[in-house]
């Protein structure tokens, strides 16, 4: 088997900018042909730098890049075949916006008639048809972010990077977007390499997720690994709302650990990422997976806890709670006609199971 | 279709405030204040540029017309050549105005003045009108045709009458035409100066051609230069901000002195290629005194204001237009041609016009390097002011260069458009 099962695939790939500090430290990364991936992570964590040395614009330090089975480090960034969408779009202003799109196609030597024909439909795909005379400063900024991915698939690239495409348009357009892109995706079956920092864009679009930080991927995998099954507590932290519960393990029983809260009372906790018997973990529970007033009993962990807050939010209800010595203990209730009766200063026992409570990794705050 | 709230009132009916009075008119009154006191802080200043810039240049063009030396000095002369507009070599009327003139021009001590009007196209006149006014101030009486010839007989001329005819105007464009290198002929029309007098012509090309070469060196020298300041970190940047803009803190003549200490036949450049033996000691290159020397030290002179607009406008491009282009497959040299370098038009722009205009109207450097092969138009210019004192040429000289540069400035707004140049 000569054919590799990765289209791009970064092996051990570390980044200095000044030789005193790593931007990127190791950086492992296999991206199948056809695969929507994501690089997610807080500002500064290196998704951008890893982005540019996959478009040829920064060196790496360490590692390897493939392409298609194929280093690509002392590959220039014009023989790559990579389309790129970047943050501020950078729509030639000097150029039309057709003359934009045949701008990828010029430089190929395309003939003329050719270039025509597949500007005109990569206009009518980002619906912008009547559009081609038109200098990008004339355009909407919905209408730009079309154009740049209409120019970064016109030539047909075999993969696409898009660095942050969307962190310009408000809300409602960005939503809109995120469709379309994930529409392109799917009925061009391209790869695509999409950096965000907006985990609601990185959920909804993505196959499969990186999450950075501090240089380094914290879990590769997909949308719903991610939220179910967080593998350190920056990840549970930093994808959705999370409780987080520190103690010291006691005693492990095969994948059940067992832990002694730094507020007091014990928890029966998945054991995920912790070292064993004495270590410290940090536990991470959904809201949306406690309970209020559970059956006595029903469940392998109960606490005693008090309302401080309630924030009414239509179709859900966020009960903030002091629960075993944190006072930001949240817990997210279905809005059922039962549930109409909370009231603040109301004291009830929560409750969670065992597999909903992951052991991970210690953070100290 | 929308309908705008501005569109759906009908037009017919003129708006009105809620006291009834015309919207237009609360409007008027509204703003006008505002335009009085923004007006009132502009007056000193109007004042200032009129006073100083305005008024002298129109003063200036007026001059390069207004010709009143010879109707001023001779009155009679002039009344009567007014009277008699056929008349080539007249009798003894013309001639007894003239002698009189001359006569009064002896006594007011004018002769000189009047003669060197004269001369400006008849070589010569200058001594005829001397000696004549002084043995005319002796004249007891007619017949002063009679007695003028026997003087000198140039009196004669059909030629010298038809150049003190046209000396007699009030208002004249010969001055101009001698500008451009043309004189009135014998028969008084319009003809080139002998070749060895034409210097004018000459000289404006040669303004033009060494201020266009001077401002390509400048684009080609400053364009890597400004590249470099837009682009490189910022501690680096400031310490190449401050070296370009070193010249300017330092005085011109200072500069100028320094290229010829460098670059004289004696000087320190010479001096190596001869220790090196690259050229022998009675072959010193002479790279001052002559167009390269200009050309060198104005390029080097002129170069901040290349640089300066050209780097204000690559310091708005960012990096990202060049690294799309790139990664839409150009190459780095094809991302340059067809991306970046269009960005840099206006600045580029803006630089050339810059600088060539200041290189047009250059004086001192030219005039202490450039020899006599290196001199421009302005120097001629000077001299018209300070040593012939002939001020009317001057002032022509000096609205054909104004009139030079209007016209590129509008061929330019034609080409590209002045609202797009960006100055910094
Ligand atoms: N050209 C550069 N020279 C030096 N340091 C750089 C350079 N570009 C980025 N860095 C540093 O590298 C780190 C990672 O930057 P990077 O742009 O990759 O972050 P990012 O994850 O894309 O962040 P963001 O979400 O804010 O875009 C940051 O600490 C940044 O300061
Ligand atoms: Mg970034």
């Amino acid at each position: 088997m000569d054919e590799p099962t990765a289209f791009v695939e970064f092996r051990n790939v570390q980044k200095s900018y000044d030789g005193e500090t790593l931007v990127v430290k190791d950086f492992n990364l296999a991206i199948a042909r056809g695969e929507f991936v994501t690089m997610l992570g807080p500002s500064g964590s290196g998704k951008t730098t890893c982005l540019m040395m996959l478009a040829g614009f920064e060196p790496a330090t360490h590692g390897e890049i493939l392409l298609g089975g194929k280093p690509i480090n002392d590959v220039p960034p014009h023989k790559r075949g990579i389309g790129m969408v970047f943050q501020n779009y950078a729509l030639f202003p000097h150029m039309s916006v057709a003359e934009n799109l045949a701008f990828p196609l010029m430089v190929r030597k395309i003939p003329a008639a050719e270039i025509e024909q597949k500007v005109s439909r990569a206009l009518e795909m980002v619906e912008l048809p009547e559009f081609g005379k038109r200098r990008p400063a004339q355009l909407s900024g919905g209408q730009q972010q079309r154009v740049a991915v209409a120019r970064a698939l016109v030539f047909d690239p075999e993969l696409i990077l898009m660095d942050e495409p969307l962190g310009a348009l408000d809300k409602q357009l960005r939503e809109q977007m995120q469709y379309e892109i994930k529409h392109l995706h799917e009925t061009l079956g391209i790869t695509m390499v999409y950096v965000t920092h907006d985990q609601s864009e990185a959920l909804t679009m993505s196959d499969r997720i990186a999450v950075f930080n501090d240089g380094v991927v914290q879990q590769l995998a997909t949308p719903s690994e991610l939220y179910e099954k967080p593998e350190n507590a920056f990840v549970a932290s930093f994808i959705g709302e999370n409780n987080r519960l520190n103690g010291a393990v006691s005693s492990v029983e095969g994948s059940v650990c067992v832990v002694d809260l730094d507020g007091g009372g014990t928890v029966r906790a998945a054991k995920v990422n912790v070292d064993g018997v004495g270590a410290r973990a940090s536990l991470s529970i959904r809201p949306e997976r406690i309970e209020l007033a559970p059956e006595s009993g029903s469940m392998a962990n109960e606490f005693r806890g008090r309302i401080e807050d309630l924030i009414y939010l239509g179709d859900h209800i966020r009960v903030r709670m002091s629960v075993a010595g944190t006072d930001e203990f949240i817990v997210k209730v279905r809005n059922t006609a039962s549930r109409g009766n909370l009231k603040k200063g109301d004291e009830m026992s929560v409750g969670w199971h065992s597999e909903d409570c992951r052991a991970l990794d210690p953070i100290e705050v | 279709m929308t309908v705008s709230a501005a569109d759906s009132i009908d037009p017919g009916v003129p708006l009105v405030t809620p006291d009834g009075r015309p919207l237009k008119l609360a409007l008027a009154q509204a703003t006008r204040r505002a335009r009085i006191r923004a007006f009132a802080l502009v007056v000193p200043l109007l004042l200032f540029v009129l006073v100083t810039f305005a008024f002298p240049i129109g003063q200036m063009l007026y001059l390069s017309i207004h010709n009143p030396v010879f109707s001023d000095h001779m009155p009679r002369l002039t009344a009567y050549l007014t009277e008699h507009p056929d008349v080539q070599v007249p009798g003894e009327e013309g001639f007894a105005a003239l002698a009189l003139d001359l006569a009064d021009a002896k006594k007011n001590r004018t002769a000189g003045r009047i003669g060197t009007r004269v001369n400006y196209e008849r070589p010569g006149s200058n001594s005829l009108f001397k000696s004549s006014a002084r043995k005319a101030a002796k004249f007891k009486g007619p017949p002063y045709k009679e007695k003028l010839l026997e003087i000198r007989s140039d009196w004669g001329e059909p030629h010298l009458w038809n150049v003190m005819r046209r000396a007699s105007a009030q208002h004249t464009l010969d001055f101009y035409a001698a500008a451009l290198d043309l004189t009135h002929d014998e028969n008084g029309d319009l003809s080139q100066v002998s070749p060895e007098r034409r210097i004018y012509v000459r000289l404006f090309w040669r303004t033009l051609f060494l201020s266009a070469v001077i401002a390509f060196l400048c684009l080609l020298l400053g364009y890597p230069v400004a590249h470099l300041l837009a682009t490189l970190p910022l501690r680096y940047s400031n310490l190449l901000m401050i070296l370009v803009l070193l010249p300017f803190w330092t005085s011109l003549l200072v500069r100028t002195t320094s290229w010829i200490a460098l670059m004289q036949s004696q000087g320190v450049i010479n001096d190596i290629l001869v220790t090196l033996g690259i050229v022998g000691d009675d072959g010193r290159v002479q790279m001052m005194y002559n167009q390269f020397g200009t050309i060198i030290a104005m390029t080097h002179i002129l170069l901040p204001f290349m640089i300066l607009p050209l780097y204000s406008v690559m310091k708005t491009i960012p990096p990202s237009y060049v690294r799309a282009a790139r990664s839409l497959g150009a190459t780095p040299l094809t991302a340059f041609i067809k991306v970046y370098f269009p960005q840099t038009t206006p600045g580029i722009g803006a630089g050339i016009l810059l600088v060539f205009i200041l290189a047009i109207g250059y004086y001192i450097t030219p005039a202490l390097v450039g020899g006599s092969s290196g001199q421009l138009i302005s120097n001629q210019i000077a001299f018209h002011m300070q040593k012939s004192l002939n001020w009317s040429l001057a002032a022509a000289l000096g609205a054909i260069l104004l009139f030079m540069v209007i016209l590129l400035y509008w061929v330019y707004d034609r080409l590209v458009g002045v609202d797009k140049m960006k100055l910094g």
